[in-house]
């Protein structure tokens, strides 16, 4: 589904190269989830933001059902609904109703009309168990709530692969439940997943394979199994001992 | 009665003895100088009982005269038996029955009200801020969409339009536009009034828009590019919309700007409020009376306008 081959991002600034992705090489098959973890600034994030064109590659490719976005003649706009993302920070749309929100993308870019995109948003609305706030602005949801209206959104294009980048980092504690199991839902159905996140408890439940990124670099990946009890490399061992 | 709205109330006090005092300080001033104030003889200018001739438009006579309350119809007759029906008031009445009449002669008059040169001029400035305003803000818009946009001709004409509108006096920038480009081009006064204002507006206008833009989180534009939005679509569902209710009111601030630099046209003998005001003087001498007149004519026409900003800026507060 995704393939990475030697993905390279490097950041310039002030006379600096900071390589914030270095030589990451992945392979994500369909249905399959994927959990990244790592210490913060460990280009985590921004592996995540590459693959769907929100941060340009330096070099490398990646593969996303067989399209190469480091292909210039490749149309971004079209891999990316295929792509969802939920962002830290939910990024709803402040200025419309939640279910314009997820309406508003259907009727733009899958050229969905109205009633069939509002049935669609009702229905995932009612699947992340918030129906009763559609006519609600973002602003008056809680962090919790708005997340799963994130989600919510990015589910409505239908799209082949969910990225979530900290999805729980910006909440409360008691709402971070809320948004997991919504997660969980979705990899129970089979959904290709890659989450970025600092949630042990959900990498060790849901995950398919564990990636642990340190500096760039892919340190070490394996089942969770293998990675919470029997880690290879030392970067791992110490970084597990400082969260666990 | 509690201690601090008894304060209140003392502030308040004081705030009317200090204007009262200016009032009066100013009111001796102008005392001290013999000047005679004639309030009265302003409301003229605003509007006039003007009284309109009727006049017989061939030679002939008067056939009938009939007068049903406040209308008196006139039949009259030419020499070839034509005929020709006129009404007028039955006390400005000047002809009677069988009475012949020469070409021109006139019947009577009829008293209408009609707008003086202080209500034309305002009027003028109302239109000239108003289209002035309309395509500043277009060309402010398109101006800050190419501040933004990632082409750098784009980019850099944009830079250059504005730093020559902002770094030229705009009494100048009229006088090209009226002189130069009004005299290549063939362009009326008004148009090139209006073509002035509009594009010194739009300039500013532009930043605006530009600091608008730029003030929405990067994260919303993330949003929509990765639900597969093209550029366009982002800018026109998501990045747009907050930014316009965001500068609203700066923008609000340029554009009763706008409406007190259209006074600057009457430099290039547009009559628009402030021109009005000046042929009005010629004509009265009651110098004080029509300069505080029009200034408070102004103020009438830029607080209607922030009180209209302020209601669309409570309209499009629901979703905060």
């Amino acid at each position: 589904m995704i393939k990475t081959v030697d993905l390279k991002k490097t950041f310039t600034g002030r006379g600096q190269t900071v390589y914030a992705v270095d030589g990451v090489s992945v392979n994500v098959s369909s249905g399959e989830v994927v959990v990244i973890i790592g210490p913060s600034g460990s280009g985590k994030s921004t592996f995540l933001r590459c693959l769907n064109g929100l941060e340009t590659l330096t070099d490398g490719h990646i593969l996303v059902d067989g399209i190469d976005l480091a292909d210039r003649k490749t149309d971004l706009n079209k891999v990316r609904r295929e792509v969802g993302m939920v962002f830290q920070q939910f990024n709803l749309f402040p200025h419309k109703k939640v279910i314009e929100n997820i309406v508003l993308a259907q009727m733009t870019v899958r050229k969905r009309n109205r009633p069939e995109a509002e049935a669609k948003a009702r229905e995932l609305l009612k699947k992340v168990g918030i129906s009763e706030k559609e006519q609600e602005y973002p602003s008056r949801l809680s962090g919790g709530q708005q997340q799963r209206v994130a989600i919510a959104r990015a589910l409505a294009m239908d799209p082949k692969i969910m990225l979530f980048d900290e999805p729980t980092s910006a909440l409360d504690p008691e709402m971070v439940g809320e948004v997991l199991d919504v997660m969980k839902n979705l990899a129970r159905e089979g959904m290709t997943m890659v989450v970025v996140t600092h949630e042990m408890g959900f990498a060790r439940e849901v995950a398919d394979r564990v990636l642990f990124m340190d500096q760039g670099k892919l340190v070490e990946e394996g089942t969770p199994e293998h990675f919470f009890t029997e880690p290879r490399e030392d970067r791992t061992k110490l970084f597990l001992k400082q969260v666990l | 009665m509690n201690s601090s709205s008894k304060n209140i109330w003392s502030w308040r006090l004081l705030t009317f003895v200090i204007l009262f005092l200016i009032a009066s300080s100013l009111w001796i001033a102008t005392k001290k100088i013999d000047y005679t104030w004639r309030w009265n003889r302003i409301p003229q200018y605003f509007f006039y009982h003007a009284e309109i001739f009727e006049n017989i438009p061939f030679d002939g006579r008067v056939l009938s005269i009939k007068t049903t309350g406040d209308v008196s119809t006139v039949v009259l007759v030419s020499e070839g038996g034509e005929k020709e029906t006129v009404r007028v008031e039955p006390k400005n009445l000047r002809v009677s029955t069988d009475e012949d009449l020469f070409e021109g002669d006139s019947i009577g008059s009829n008293r209408e009200w009609k707008a003086g040169p202080l209500t034309m001029g305002l009027l003028m400035t109302l239109w000239l801020s108003a289209a002035a305003s309309f395509f500043g803000l277009i060309i402010g818009l398109v101006t800050g969409l190419c501040r933004v946009s990632k082409n750098p001709t784009l980019r850099s004409l944009s830079v250059l339009y504005i730093e020559v509108i902002r770094g030229t006096p705009l009494l100048v920038q009229i006088f090209i536009f009226y002189f130069f480009l009004g005299t290549v081009l063939d362009i009326s006064r008004n148009v090139a009034g209006i073509s002035a204002l509009a594009i010194f507006a739009g300039a500013y206008v532009a930043e605006i828009i530009r600091a608008g833009i730029q003030s929405i989180p990067k994260g919303q534009s993330e949003a929509a590019r990765s639900l597969g939005m093209s550029a366009t679509q982002n800018m026109v569902h998501i990045v747009m919309p907050q930014a316009l209710k965001r500068v609203l009111p700066p923008l609000a601030g340029q554009f009763i700007s706008l409406v007190k630099d259209s006074s600057l046209v009457s430099v290039i003998a547009i009559t628009d409020l402030t021109k009005s005001g000046r042929e009005v003087i010629t004509s009265t001498f009651a110098t004080f009376e029509i300069w505080f007149t029009v200034a408070l004519l102004y103020l009438l026409l830029t607080s209607v306008l922030s009180q209209l900003i302020a209601w669309v800026e409570r309209r499009l507060a629901v979703s905060d």
